[in-house]
């Protein structure tokens, strides 16, 4: 079987500061990878660079396009990788505002990525629009409201249903549950859940919430300081770490 | 006006603008950024459109300039007497005598033949603006063909409005490559543009920008499969002076109890009609 | 040959007719002469000639005259004409060391090398209305000194010295292709240093004065002092390759201002002392610090500081927005007729309302 993401030795730094560094990592289709560490660690650096949002310094991300198998993303035109952004990639953002389109319909959001490459029946767009914001439990009837008006709990389901509507092959998320009561937080974790399990994601999530990579994750790096310094199946890691300070970091929380 | 130019400005000013303008008829509907000259009249009053005509002018040329359709209108009439102060070229009012016709706002009603050049006058260039404000993202997007944002706004305006809510400068897609900003002119005249036998250059002067629409170029105005585009006028009037109702209708208040009429932009055309009206009532 | 000939032509000419009567003014009023503006009102003209980035005291004297006095509307008249000039060549950078100052003063040291020379300032005048200059004609004297013909070397070149101030690199060679032009190019952006300082010293005075201003007030705060602001005349020269030796053509008042700006330092570099430069046609300090400030928030990004959205520190922005011929050509167009585009919006709105209201009726 072909990885669906492979990672290669990439190193990413702030002037003399270290962002990540020699991060190396398989991702096989359907598999959820969890990243985790506190703020500073480099686990964002390390989604943004993925992601092409970031130009690392070395290293390869090799993805598995649908033509032409694996290709380093870095070395792709910048017209190849936006295209990929908007048709096999996807990336829920912490903020839904830096996600979403605060002054388009919730309709509209959803739409974009579908327009963007090449819907053109208003009838079909707003009925998958209305599709979409059913599985994410938002009243359909607000479609044609704007998210400034939704919750944050909302605004964060529709930026997930803005994004899984052109069925993602990869998706990234950076603190989906960041900045979220905790009640709504688990109504959140719950419905990724059930949409990671039905549509067989495969996905990267950055967190610092260890009980969002207990729900969501089938395997787990663990980063300090740019570096990874523990990986392996969640579980494992999270009921037997080995690493001084994932121990730290495990005995630091609430267990789930 | 001995110390000007033919045409008003100097020759390397031309070469330069007719680079642009090839550059623009090569890749139709691309905005070429070119170097834009302080023209004596106002930026955002046709320096964009004057600059093009002087690129294009040459001593045998006859030139019609419109307004709104009009000839009379006070800024045609202005530019129209600057360009035979400076250029002294033939000027006429009729759309079938002219080889070079600057307009602001409208398309002739009377088809363009080929030879002929319709110069637009632009204010803002970019149709994607006022999505997106800057021009180093706005540049990117048309180079990725990243135009998705755009059907959305429409997509915005069907939700909201129950059609798409554009009344004029009305986007449209130019071969199926470039999304491309026709002017203000009304959406009525957007059908004009496809397939038209004349040249049809684009200036916006104070932008510094040129893009062209060469000869029987494909022009679509965007839309949806299922609310397709549709070029719209006041429905069901016809024009008073010449009873025309297939042409693009100004409508003029008559008095203030809400009399009004409507009457076609294009003078010319009316004025011709008009005239053939009285020569068959003659016969 | 037709001739479309209809009312707009005539109302345009009698318009005009009455603009040159207008601006006249009461023909029992002595006519204003060009040189009773180019000397009495000497810095208008200098802003004219600025901000129509064209140095000729008499054309921007004429230009204010024909103009009636409104400053924009000079700058407009000597802009288009500027436009039809022939480009020879590219002279040397100006030498401001070089200057014949009149005035010079530094707010960052008591005392430098040159000393510092107030001249002819309203600083430290009292703003009390003259009446005595209503009655005119009187000659003032003021007491003069002999002319130091020495060079008075630059206040901040005090602290490059000492290496504090971040040195500015000079292009390598300074041939006619090796320098941007604004009037010849389009402004394309990233734009570089030295197409935005091309944009800063033509730009509208009030729009860079506000911007400046706003830096000092937090929006892209970067700490200016006012290192040195010299006035005087500076030669201009250039080579003639078909003489094969410099030619000095001309000797020109400009304003020069040299901000000296904090630099915390960053991950890369430690912390120094940087610059902001304004250098502008005639007297104009106002302007030329406004200049200095706006070019120094302009740097932000380069010198890798906190970017806080601050508009003086946007390049487009700034850069898009400062040439007021620009602006107030595109604000005043909307008084030409947009019967077509109103028109077309107003069978849209109709037709909006038409259908909403069936659609309320309908639903009561």
């Amino acid at each position: 079987m072909t990885p669906l993401l492979q990672v290669e030795g990439l190193s990413k730094h702030y002037g003399n500061f270290l962002g990540c560094g020699d991060v190396s990592f398989t991702l096989w289709p359907g598999e959820v990878m969890g990243i985790v560490g506190e703020s500073g660690s480099g686990k964002s650096t390390l989604l943004n660079c993925l992601a092409g949002h970031l130009t690392p310094d070395a290293g390869r991300v090799l993805f598995d396009t649908r033509e032409q198998g694996l290709r380093d993303t870095l070395a792709m035109a910048e017209s190849e990788r936006r295209w990929l952004a908007r048709t096999d990639w996807a990336f829920v953002h912490q903020n839904p505002r830096d996600g979403l389109r605060m002054n388009v319909s919730a309709g509209g959001n959803v739409g974009e990525r579908l327009m963007a490459v090449g819907a053109r029946h208003y009838g079909n767009i707003r009925s998958q629009a209305t599709d979409w914001l059913d599985r994410v439990e938002i009243d359909t009837g607000r479609i044609d409201d704007r998210p400034r008006a939704f919750s944050g709990g909302m605004q964060q389901r529709l930026q997930i249903a803005r994004n899984l509507v052109t069925g993602p092959r990869l998706v990234f998320m950076d603190e989906p549950t960041g900045g979220l009561d905790v009640s709504v937080q688990a109504r959140l974790l719950d419905l990724m859940r059930g949409l990671v399990r039905r549509l067989g994601l495969s996905a990267v999530i950055v967190t610092h919430d260890l009980a969002v990579v207990r729900l969501l994750a089938d395997r787990l790096m663990v980063m300090k300081d740019g570096r990874v310094v523990e990986d392996g199946l969640t579980d494992q890691v999270l009921d037997d770490p080995q690493h001084a300070y994932t121990q730290l970091l495990v005995s630091s929380v609430l267990q789930v | 006006m001995s110390a000007y130019n033919f045409a008003y400005l100097d020759e390397a000013t031309k070469r330069m603008l007719r680079r642009a303008i090839l550059k623009a008829v090569a890749i139709p509907g691309y905005q070429v950024p070119f170097s834009s000259r302080e023209m004596p009249m106002p930026y955002g009053w046709g320096t964009g459109g004057v600059q093009v005509t002087a690129a294009c002018l040459v001593p045998e040329d006859t030139l019609k300039v419109i307004d709104q359709g009009a000839d009379d209108t006070t800024n045609a009439v202005s530019i129209r007497k600057f360009f035979e102060r400076v250029a002294d070229v033939a000027v006429t009012g009729q759309t079938a005598e002219a080889s070079i016709i600057q307009t602001r706002h409208r398309i002739p009603e009377t088809p363009l033949t080929e030879g002929q050049i319709l110069v637009f006058q632009v204010p803002i260039p970019e149709p994607l603006r006022f999505l997106e404000p800057r021009e180093t993202e706005t540049r990117v997007m048309h180079a990725l063909e990243d135009y998705g944002l755009m059907q959305v706004r429409l997509y915005e305006d069907i939700a909201r409005h129950g059609e798409i809510a554009r009344a004029y400068a009305y986007p449209v897609r130019v071969e199926g490559r470039y999304i491309m900003d026709p002017s203000p002119i009304p959406k009525f005249d957007n059908p004009k543009l496809d397939n038209s036998h004349a040249l049809q250059l684009f200036g916006a002067g104070r932008e510094g920008r040129i893009y062209a629409l060469p000869p029987y170029t494909r022009v679509e105005s965007l839309d949806f499969e299922d609310y397709p585009f549709t070029a719209t006028k006041a429905a069901g009037q016809a024009c008073a002076l010449c009873g025309s109702t297939s042409s693009y209708l100004d409508e003029v208040i008559t008095d203030d109890a809400g009399g009004r009429m409507f009457v076609c932009s294009d003078t010319d055309y009316c004025a011709s009609r008009v005239a053939a009206q009285s020569q068959e009532d003659a016969a | 040959m037709y001739v479309a000939v209809k009312g707009g032509e005539r109302a345009i000419g009698n318009a005009h007719d009455w603009l040159a009567e207008a601006r006249r003014g009461d023909p029992s009023v002595p006519d204003l002469a060009l040189a009773q503006i180019r000397e009495q009102l000497a810095l208008a003209v200098d802003r004219v000639m600025a901000e129509g980035s064209l140095y000729d005291p008499d054309l921007a004297a004429l230009a204010l005259k024909q103009a009636r006095g409104d400053t924009i509307e000079a700058v407009f008249l000597i802009r288009a004409f500027r436009t039809t000039l022939p480009r020879f060549g590219t002279s040397h950078p100006v030498d401001t060391g070089q200057m014949q100052i009149i005035r010079r003063i530094s707010a960052t040291y008591k005392d430098a090398p040159g000393g510092q020379i107030l001249g002819p300032t309203f600083d430290y005048t009292h703003r009390l209305l003259d009446f005595g200059l209503a009655d005119g004609d009187t000659v003032p004297q003021a007491p003069e000194a002999p002319a130091s013909h020495s060079a008075v070397p630059h206040i901040l070149s005090h602290l490059g010295a000492e290496g504090l101030m971040q040195p500015e690199h000079a292009p390598e060679a300074c041939g006619a292709d090796d320098v941007p032009d604004l009037t010849r190019t389009p402004l394309e952006f990233p734009a570089a240093r030295p197409l935005r300082l091309q944009a800063l010293t033509r730009g509208d005075e009030g729009f860079l004065l506000s911007l400046a201003y706003s830096t000092q007030r937090g929006y892209g705060r970067n700490h200016a002092f006012v290192g040195e602001l010299r006035i005087g005349h500076v030669r201009v020269a250039a080579h003639l390759p078909e003489l094969g030796f410099d030619v000095e053509f001309a000797e020109i008042q400009v304003t020069e201002c040299e901000s000296v700006n904090q630099f915390q330092g960053s991950k890369t570099q430690p912390a120094q002392f940087t610059r902001g430069y304004g250098l502008v046609f005639g007297q104009s300090e106002r302007k030329a610090i406004s200049m200095a400030l706006v070019d120094r928030a302009l740097r932000a990004q380069e010198l890798g500081e906190d970017m806080s959205d601050a508009p003086a520190q946007d390049a487009e922005f700034v850069l898009s927005h400062c040439d007021n011929i620009q602006s107030s050509g595109f604000l005043e167009h909307i008084k030409l007729p947009h019967y077509v585009d109103f028109q077309a919006e107003l069978e849209l709105i109709r037709k909006l309302r038409r259908e909403a209201c069936a659609m309320q009726e309908a639903a009561e």
